[in-house]
């Protein structure tokens, strides 16, 4: 159940595994046979693991015993895929277990995945569902990037390997699955509706609006809510207040609305909020939608410096 | 105890919760959804929702339209307050903040589609549901009533003495199992096409309702017309949406040829022709690809065989415009430009026009439990879907349920029976038995490919008595089989095997609803042709098919009649003048 201010049922320890992910410095990426470093993350999730790790530390599971069943086309090749597997209860920290699996030109991340899953091991967790890069639910991190899987190819990686761990800055619930409520409690603390005032139009006639003024928003209106901004900024990963890129994107889209009447400033003047953010300009760089929250940032900092300066000057 | 609990967080379920927080705010209402609300199915609709709003067009041609498209099965008392409440219901998405595409002079635009004879599409470029998705989630987000249950998945309705009293389900991530007990439940659980193994719809979409009121006694409706759509990418399925045909697109054989006018869909023409050729119904272009094949004038890939999309003379400014996702589609799924190039595709599985029977309030035989939008029959698409009709669908019958439902709870305020309980403990005790692995029987996946693979042999576009027969017994077998699947992850924590599981059974059940449905009807009706009853049979099959699940659990199919309000059975004509 989520309730707007419901803690999250992921224990306390989890949290902090995610979180603590960060505290390893940005940018991070050690090698495998240290799992400790592994996606970045074990650090405090061992604080959360309550059980012993059966595999030992310091090694990759390695699991080839593929049944090539029903491969669309027949193959040899194969693409190495390490994979984060982390079981709450089970696995003391996160480790990389590796894949293979048959190397097609156009099999994306995400169909590699579901290989595993549906031939090698079930146990394997991940999320997804429309694979047309719109849902927003399959986005990981992919060799060290924030990615969509569904829309991230083979080709792109050559003879691989293709490391494939947790979107990194978010609690880890489970293998590839992450805790992403934060957003959402972020998401509804901006008010995204269209707020009006007065006499509502009766149900027979709909506000004008011209092609010019939907452009004006158009952009912010696009987000999948994939969470690969938040993923990428460096600014939420050190502070989880910070209400970051896409909820101001999608604050910026209603503010920018000829049809709302609302005022947002009171949510967006803050330190937690656009002037939390020291203009680095990873989370337009990783969105697969072209949204530029870090523009919506900007602008609105335009925005809030004039009210500042000319408080009756509303918008 | 909840008042009004709806299962699904679609388009469906999410209108039908707005409804029951307007009707009453006293009301407890809660969401229970197996992905996050704004990561349902409704997001990938692209090409746009019908109501009529346009100067020169009119409720009686939408009327039309639809019955004529849906081969006269849809009830018509259904359709005609559909198309008169669908323009109310997208102003009141204007009015929410939907981001509707436009005229010049800020009124909302509308464009072309499939089978329909004026411009009647309301559209948001080609991401229409993914704007009609998200403005409702972040408006349900101003109703502090609205309760949400994300990532929970529903196993089970509670039903004792032909009434609902909740459900049992699921919290994915923490494995816990609850029974909310609830006064009313609203399944909002969108379509099935997962049980085919080629189709648009996304991972989710295993016909979940369906199998829950199946199982809990209520009938099932027309569940043999499957929609094939004309255009979808050879390997994924991706969809190009039908707004590409509308904005101009045209289809073309091997030879570079405008086939459809081999098929009775009227001329080629330079500019877009409404309810001709390209703009012909769905079962008709998908129906006359198969012949194309037949007859060597198709292209073999390593996904099967392909006709083309051609876009390019509509040059790059217009698809940017209109239909930029397509481009955007095309780029990344199958690295080609339709600006350029032409684009590759085949039918594919794409939308049930059956679903559970209910009445025109959503209401379902079982008291306090409705159903709405594409888990839903109420039959205004009857034997075809006409594409953009469902967008509205979901919004006007969401609508409907949440307001009927929210009349029920308030009338009937009585505590739970101590039934509740007990079926609850049995549900939690299968589900846990499960949750402890097996390690011998049949991979889920190769269970659940077995199943598409059957379904999609004996009820595919053209269907025979015989093949359908067989697969009756197949999946009659392959159900016996999934008891005994293989399970592997015996965790509670964000456990998808035991999730894949069930919906691998609720699947198995539609399945054989599907084929039993095929099988009983011994005519060829839109999506429905039978090579062994070419004709249409208004004699005997001028009737709706309701399956029920006999004791045994095998389908039990019988007739209903058609409502027929103002427009009597006649012969369908596309492209004839
Ligand atoms: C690619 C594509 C494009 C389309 N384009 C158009 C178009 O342009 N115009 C048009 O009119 N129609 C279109 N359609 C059809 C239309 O999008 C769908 O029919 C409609 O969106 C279905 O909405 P829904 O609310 O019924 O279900 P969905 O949006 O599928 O939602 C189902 C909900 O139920 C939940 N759920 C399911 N099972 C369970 C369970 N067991 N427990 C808990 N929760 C559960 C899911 O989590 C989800 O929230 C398109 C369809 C596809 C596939
Ligand atoms: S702004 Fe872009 S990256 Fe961020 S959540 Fe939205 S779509 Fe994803
Ligand atoms: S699976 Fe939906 S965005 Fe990738």
């Amino acid at each position: 159940m989520t309730e707007p201010d419901a803690v999250s049922g992921v224990d306390g320890a989890a949290k902090q595994a995610g979180r603590g992910a960060n505290e390893e410095g940005e940018g991070t990426i050690r090698r495998v046979t240290e799992p400790d470093a592994v996606s970045g993350v074990d650090g405090a999730a061992k604080q959360a693991g309550r059980g012993a790790n059966e595999e030992g530390e310091g090694t990759i599971r390695r699991v080839t015993e593929a049944k090539h069943h029903e491969v669309r086309q027949t193959t040899t090749r194969t693409i190495t895929l390490e994979v984060t597997r982390y079981r709450p209860g089970q696995d003391s920290a996160p480790v990389l277990e590796s894949f293979d699996v048959p190397l097609m030109d156009d099999w994306a991340v995400l169909d590699g995945l579901n290989y595993i899953k549906d031939q090698l091991d079930g146990t394997l967790s991940f999320r997804w569902s429309c694979r047309m890069g719109i849902c927003g639910s399959c986005g990981m991190n992919v060799n060290g990037e924030p990615r969509l899987t569904c829309g991230t190819f083979f080709t792109e990686f050559g003879d691989g390997p293709i490391r494939i761990e947790p979107l990194k800055g978010f609690p880890i619930i489970r293998d590839l699955v992450v805790e992403v409520d934060d957003f959402l409690d972020k998401l509804r603390h901006v008010k995204p509706w269209l707020i009006r005032e007065g006499e509502e139009l009766p149900l027979t006639t709909e506000h004008a609006q011209t092609p010019a003024q939907l452009e004006a928003y158009k952009q912010y209106s696009m987000c999948i809510n994939c969470m690969l901004c938040y993923s990428a900024c460096p600014v939420y990963v050190l502070d989880p207040d910070f209400l970051g890129p896409a909820a101001i994107a999608l604050a910026q889209r209603y503010e920018l609305d000829s049809r709302d009447m609302g005022d947002r400033f009171d949510m967006l003047n803050l330190d937690e909020a656009v002037w939390g953010c020291t203009f680095v300009g990873e989370c337009t760089k990783v969105c697969p939608k072209h949204v530029d929250p870090a523009e919506a940032i900007q602008r609105y900092k335009v925005t809030a410096a004039m009210r500042s300066i000319l408080p009756w000057s509303r918008r | 105890m909840i008042d009004v609990l709806i299962v699904g967080g679609g388009g469906a379920g999410l209108r039908a919760a707005i409804a029951v927080a307007e009707a009453d705010p006293e009301l407890s209402v809660a969401v229970v959804s197996k992905v996050y609300p704004m990561r349902s199915h409704t997001v990938s609709a692209e090409g746009g929702a019908a109501g009529v709003i346009a100067a020169g067009d009119s409720l009686d041609e939408h009327c039309y339209d639809t019955v004529s498209g849906g081969d006269w099965l849809c009830d018509q008392d259904a359709v005609e307050a559909f198309v008169a409440e669908a323009p109310r219901e997208l102003i009141q998405l204007e009015h929410w903040g939907c981001p509707w595409s436009r005229e010049a002079d800020g009124r909302v635009a509308v464009r072309p589609f499939g089978g329909m004879k004026r411009e009647r599409t309301w559209y948001a470029a080609d991401k229409t549901g993914f704007h009609l998705l998200h403005t409702l989630f972040q408006t349900t987000m101003k109703y502090g009533e609205i309760r949400r249950y994300d990532e929970w998945y529903v196993t089970k309705l509670i039903v004792d003495d032909g009434r609902v009293h909740g459900v049992v389900a699921v919290e994915i991530r923490t494995g816990h199992i609850e029974t909310i007990a609830a006064r009313t439940v609203i399944l909002a659980t969108g379509g099935c096409g997962r049980v085919f193994p080629f189709t648009t719809n996304a991972a989710i979409k295993t016909g979940d309702g369906m199998a829950l009121a199946y199982r809990a006694g209520a009938p099932l409706k027309d569940m043999e017309f499957i929609q094939y759509h004309p255009t979808g990418l050879p390997f994924t399925g991706i969809l190009i949406t039908e707004a590409a045909r509308a904005e101009g697109g045209w289809l073309i054989n091997k030879d570079g040829y405008r086939y459809l006018q081999d098929y009775d869909l009227g001329k080629p023409t330079e500019k877009p022709k409404l309810r001709s050729m390209e703009l012909g119904p769905r079962d008709r272009l998908s129906q006359a690809f198969v012949h194309e094949q037949r007859r060597g004038r198709t292209v073999e890939t390593p996904y099967g065989p392909v006709v083309y999309l051609d876009l390019r003379h509509l040059g790059e400014r217009k698809i940017d415009a209109r239909i930029p996702f397509v481009r955007e589609l095309c780029r990344s799924y199958q690295n080609l430009d339709p600006a350029t190039d032409l684009i590759p595709v085949r039918p594919v599985v794409h939308y049930v026009m059956g679903g559970v029977h209910t009445d025109l309030d959503g209401a379902t035989p079982i008291a306090g439990l409705y159903a709405a939008g594409e888990t839903a029959c109420v039959s205004i698409n009857g034997a075809n879907r006409l594409g953009s009709n469902s967008l509205p669908e979901i919004l006007v019958f969401g609508r409907r349920a949440g307001t009927a439902a929210a009349a029920f709870a308030q009338a009937h305020r009585q505590a739970e029976p101590p039934a509740v309980h007990a079926q609850g403990e049995d549900e939690r005790r299968r589900l846990e038995r499960a949750r402890e692995g097996n390690h011998g029987g049949d991979r889920i996946a190769d269970l659940r490919e077995r199943m598409q693979h059957t379904l999609e042999g004996a009820a595919g576009i053209y269907r025979t008595g015989a093949e359908l027969a067989k697969a009756v017994d197949t999946l009659a077998e392959l159900r016996e089989r999934a008891d005994g699947a293989r399970m592997d992850d015996t965790s509670a924590t964000f456990n998808t095997e035991l999730i894949n599981l069930q919906e691998l059974h609720t699947m198995l059940d539609v399945a054989q609803t599907i084929a039993a449905c095929a099988l009983n009807r011994r005519e060829s009706r839109g999506a429905h042709q039978r090579t062994d009853y070419e004709a249409r049979d208004d004699r005997e099959f001028l009737a709706h098919s309701l399956v029920y699940r006999a004791p045994d659990g095998a389908p039990s199919v019988g007739l209903l009649p058609v409502t027929i309000t103002r427009w009597p059975p006649g012969e369908r004509v596309y492209g004839r003048d």
